[in-house]
């Protein structure tokens, strides 16, 4: 067990280890269903039906999708960097002051395509910001980016219900949230595309951000993959050591790609409150930022993974609620479990099934793991 | 004399909202000083509150639901072992999914089992930990400055909150006056040197999560079966959080950790007297600014602004014999 892992072909360590974690994180879910008094089959069927049987389905779990599209890209930016950003939550959460802004000023001057752009920069630049002071204290002063991130989740709850409850409530309203944006800070709905392929669909809020996020996961692919920057990144992640060896300024690449981390968990916030809610409400976010942890270990913290993760989450969150409606046992927060389980199972204990694997691969081709057909002699 | 009434009424309160920060505080200070970071504390309180009051209330006994909220807490610090010492798994990861498992699967069990909305049944006298007066408690409650102390902050608190206290004494034995303790810390600072002396790590370490997960659980207990006569969705709501914060705070002592979860508590027990009424000096403090503090009060101790906290030198980093 102590031996370091051998190689495994690319699509078994891309495609099959995560497929068994996930499996296994359903199963164990599975027990859980049959504990509540519920068929686990059932439950699946209704999940999926519920997720992509109607239009209306569809475009609800690409509505979700494009949330954790954005906080599973945050997480693994920072993750590349060696840095766990746990602090998503809290950069989206605040992101909404920026967004905020910009709506309530220009809602009522300029068309929506004026007003996003305006939008997109205030919510990047907040969660940024909001990243950069964990950032420079972990550059800087050492402080657990962990911890510090936690923490500033915590502080950016409450000024954002301070400021809920308070100067940006609009005089007059008892609900904890700021006056409904006006046509120019609405965001035109994307389910022409849906309706596109013959499916009908009711009313649904997915919409232009969905497209952001894609365009967002194609340039974050080209950060990492196919930048210095994104070198230097990974070069960090994985060695510190080498990297100030080879003159990477560890301040910067910290500081930056926890800058990046928070600028794409800020965008998140678009999607909610332009797309859909057209207000800034209390909870917004609603646990999405550490949705985006379980999306970006899933996807292995490659933009594709990630996209495919998030549609995952997108399914089990339009399925989740489809499910409530059919089995009363079985509220939402079986959702949260799912969720649970497969940060557990793709996360903490991913290589929990590795050695097995390689076990099997070798007995069946030595080859395929890099080992010469000798018993014993393995890895 | 109201002055004094007031104070003494919030220092009994400090006391009362300290003492669940206190618990998983200490056992967040077992498992970090082993060298296993541990940020699923809140979820690890909260299947113990639960556990303890779904027992307590079917079982009609407050000790069985203790030890059910133990049992259920531990379990849940094993997984915590099992990812993260057995498979050497990312240790903040597998924190995470603990919190997320406990807070889904509480409210989906408790529904399916009581069907009250993810609660359990308000827990009758008897299926509760009730108030210990002291003797001549009531004798003495009308001398005064003494009476008061005497009466309302030392007396009239359940078993738990003295154990809670009595933990930061033993805390501090364990761990710096017996060789279980004395390991406990060196396999935190150097576990390749208790390694070579014979001694399993990995042991040590699962034992460590077990002394946490037992604290977890009284902590959880004490939310759901002193404070509250009953499991409420999420009624840990961030006290887990708040026990880290404390516990660097404290830079990882049991006694400095007393003192920094009763500020906490304080704090939170000011924030809720106060509650809009202003302040001398300062005017009217949001609430929310109070509720924030502890958390800006450890940023600002990490910024290395008071003092510095040096975490445990091996926290976080998965023991790997040598390859």
């Amino acid at each position: 067990m102590s031996t370091p892992y051998a190689k495994l072909p690319a699509w078994a360590d891309y495609g099959l280890i995560p497929l068994i974690n996930l499996a296994v994180a359903f199963i164990v879910a599975g027990f859980v269903v049959l504990l509540v008094g519920e068929n686990p089959f059932r439950a699946a069927v209704i999940l999926v039906q519920g997720a992509f049987g109607k239009g209306t389905g569809i475009a609800f779990t690409l509505f979700y999708a494009t949330t954790f599209i954005f906080t599973g890209l945050s997480v693994a930016v920072a993750a590349h960097c060696g840095l766990f950003n746990i602090g998503t939550e809290g950069q989206a959460y605040i992101a909404g002051l920026g967004i905020a802004i910009v709506c309530l000023s220009f809602d009522s001057v300029l068309p929506w395509w004026l007003t996003f752009p305006l939008a997109i920069v205030a919510s990047a630049l907040v969660g940024a910001l909001w990243a950069l002071i964990p950032a420079y204290l972990q550059a800087k002063r050492g402080s657990h980016i962990v911890i510090t991130t936690i923490m500033f989740n915590f502080i950016a709850a409450s000024i954002m219900v301070y400021l809920l409850v308070g100067p940006l409530k609009p005089a007059g309203s008892q609900a904890p949230q700021t006056r409904n944006f006006l046509a120019g800070a609405e965001l035109p709905k994307l389910n022409w595309i849906i309706e596109l392929f013959g499916a009908k669909i009711r009313s649904a809020p997915l919409n232009v951000t969905f497209l952001l996020a894609l365009v967002m996961a194609f340039l974050v692919w080209l950060l990492i993959w196919r930048t210095k920057l994104g070198y230097e990144m990974r070069t960090y992640g994985h060695s510190p050591k080498a990297a100030r060896y080879a003159g990477i300024s560890e301040t910067r690449i910290i500081i930056t790609a926890m800058m990046i981390s928070g600028a794409l968990a800020g965008m998140m916030a678009l999607n909610p409150v332009m797309g859909d809610q057209h207000n800034v409400a209390i909870d917004f976010v609603s646990g999405a930022g550490f949705v985006g942890i379980a999306v970006a270990l899933m996807g292995r913290l490659h933009p594709v993974g990630i996209v495919l993760a998030a549609i995952l989450f997108g399914m089990l969150y339009q399925g989740g609620a489809e499910l409530a409606f059919e089995m009363p046992a079985i509220s939402r927060d079986m959702i949260v479990i799912i969720q649970g389980l497969v940060i557990l199972f793709a996360g903490a204990l991913e290589h929990m099934f590795r050695p097995y694997i390689q076990a099997l691969f070798a007995s069946f081709s030595p080859r395929s793991v890099g080992m010469e057909a000798v018993k014993g002699k393995g890895a | 004399m109201d002055v004094f009434n007031a104070i003494v009424q919030t220092l009994d309160s400090t006391i009362r909202l300290s003492v669940p920060l206190l618990l998983a505080c200490l056992a967040g200070l077992y498992s970090e000083r082993a060298g296993i970071f541990d940020i699923g504390l809140e979820g690890k309180m909260l299947v113990g509150a639960f556990a303890g009051a779904a027992a307590a209330s079917v079982f009609h006994s407050a000790l069985l639901g203790l030890g059910m909220a133990i049992l259920v807490s531990v379990a849940f610090a094993m997984v915590h072992g099992f990812a993260s010492i057995t498979h050497r798994g990312n240790q903040i990861v597998s924190g995470v999914a603990i919190n997320f498992v406990a807070a889904g699967s509480t409210i989906i069990l408790g529904q399916a089992w009581f069907q009250q909305g993810g609660r359990t049944p308000a827990l009758q006298p008897g299926e509760r930990f009730e108030a210990i007066t002291w003797p001549g408690a009531d004798a003495v409650r009308d001398v005064p400055i003494i009476g008061p102390i005497y009466a309302e902050l030392i007396s009239g608190h359940s078993l738990l909150v003295y154990l809670a206290f009595l933990m930061v004494p033993f805390t501090w034995w364990v761990l710096f006056r017996t060789r279980f303790g004395l390991r406990l810390r060196a396999v935190g600072e150097n576990p390749a040197a208790v390694d070579t002396a014979g001694i399993s790590v990995a042991w040590l370490r699962y034992r460590a999560l077990i002394c946490t997960g037992i604290l977890t659980g009284v902590a959880g207990a004490y939310l759901s079966m002193v404070q509250n006569g009953g499991f409420v969705k999420d009624m840990t709501a961030g006290k887990g959080y708040i026990a880290l914060a404390a516990l660097i705070f404290a830079k990882w002592k049991p006694v400095n950790a007393m003192f920094a979860c009763l500020l906490f508590g304080f704090l939170d027990a000011l924030s809720i007297r106060l509650q809009g009424s202003p302040l001398p000096i300062i005017g009217k403090v949001p609430v929310q600014f109070m509720q924030a503090l502890p958390y800006i009060l450890t940023v600002v101790l990490l910024a290395g602004f008071i003092g510095k906290a040096i975490p445990p030198r091996a926290g976080g980093v998965p023991y790997v014999k040598e390859r």
